[in-house]
């Protein structure tokens, strides 16, 4: 059995998860953080 | 501890150990992730598929030491009741769930070419199961106490004892027989070849700064929107 693209599967799921995860986290920090900021200043 | 649970001295260090975390966590990773792809021998027994360790091991190494930090923050939300505790609860509980989520997936995806299937319901699987729908049932949890203007107290409880998982996953392996195999590294050392062994560290630390940023990242949109809120209300108060 060519193991490969086991391999592959289990790579491309950690790291695209990974990538996804901190897209998430800084998006949403960042569009948090200026609203409070907008918040603030009024 | 006491003193950073000042939320404005906590933001303070956490800006720079936001970028700093990430900034550590991505070399750490590439360069396990090279090594463990293209620099590393395949196993006498597992052949190519042992390359899947360098992604799982960390993987369920966050999984576990996430619901550790979760207890940690419950235990301090219920005894001291500290604001940045239920923060930090709902902060690690999605990104714990997702590296349990992906522990269970590169598990099975390891399982189907080394053990000829992709799913067992043994002591280790079955636990490690478990322990993501406890992260997902504090989500919920989390999330319902606070539309309702609650402290997370609920939350705080299910945290706690929810770590009587931990110690279930830990020594399933021991306790019961199992497709899975034993313990490969202990606080004595390990029986994985040294050839093999060398790019796990680096995942293992890459991956858990990783988190760590990730964490911090939740964290700060928490905090930004508790602000948001509190100064909304006042608006409206005045």
């Amino acid at each position: 059995m060519n193991h490969w693209p086991f391999i592959i599967a289990a790579y491309v799921i950690v790291l695209g998860g990974s990538v996804a995860l901190v897209a998430w986290a800084w998006t949403s920090m960042r569009s948090a953080e200026r609203l409070a900021d907008e918040v603030t200043r009024r | 501890m006491h003193a950073f649970a000042n939320p404005a001295r906590f933001l303070k260090i956490a800006r720079p150990a936001t970028a700093w975390t990430l900034a550590l966590a991505v070399p750490l990773i590439l360069a396990g992730v090279i090594g463990g792809l293209f620099f590393t021998p395949r196993d006498y027994l597992q052949g190519e598929s042992v390359r899947i360790l360098y992604i799982h091991v960390p993987s369920a190494w966050l999984g576990m030491a996430g619901w550790g930090g979760l207890a940690v923050a419950s235990l301090m939300q219920l005894v001291w009741r500290h604001p940045l505790s239920a923060i930090a609860g709902r902060a690690i509980a999605p990104v714990g769930a997702a590296f349990a989520a992906m522990c269970l997936a590169t598990g099975s995806i390891w399982g189907r070419p080394t053990w000829g299937t992709w799913w067992e319901w043994d002591g280790r699987l079955t636990s490690m199961l478990i322990l993501l729908f406890l992260y997902l049932g504090y989500i919920a949890l989390a999330s319902a106490e606070r539309e309702r203007g609650g402290e997370g107290r609920m939350a705080a409880l299910f945290g706690l004892v929810g770590a009587v998982n931990l110690p279930i996953i830990h020594y399933s392996v021991l306790w019961w027989n199992t497709l899975h195999q034993g313990q490969s590294i202990t606080l004595k050392g390990s029986t994985i070849a040294p050839e093999l062994l060398w790019p796990l560290p680096l995942t293992l630390f890459g991956f858990t700064f990783l988190f760590a940023s990730l964490v911090l990242m939740r964290m700060r949109a928490e905090l930004a929107r508790a602000r948001a809120e509190a100064r909304l209300r006042r608006n409206a108060s005045e």
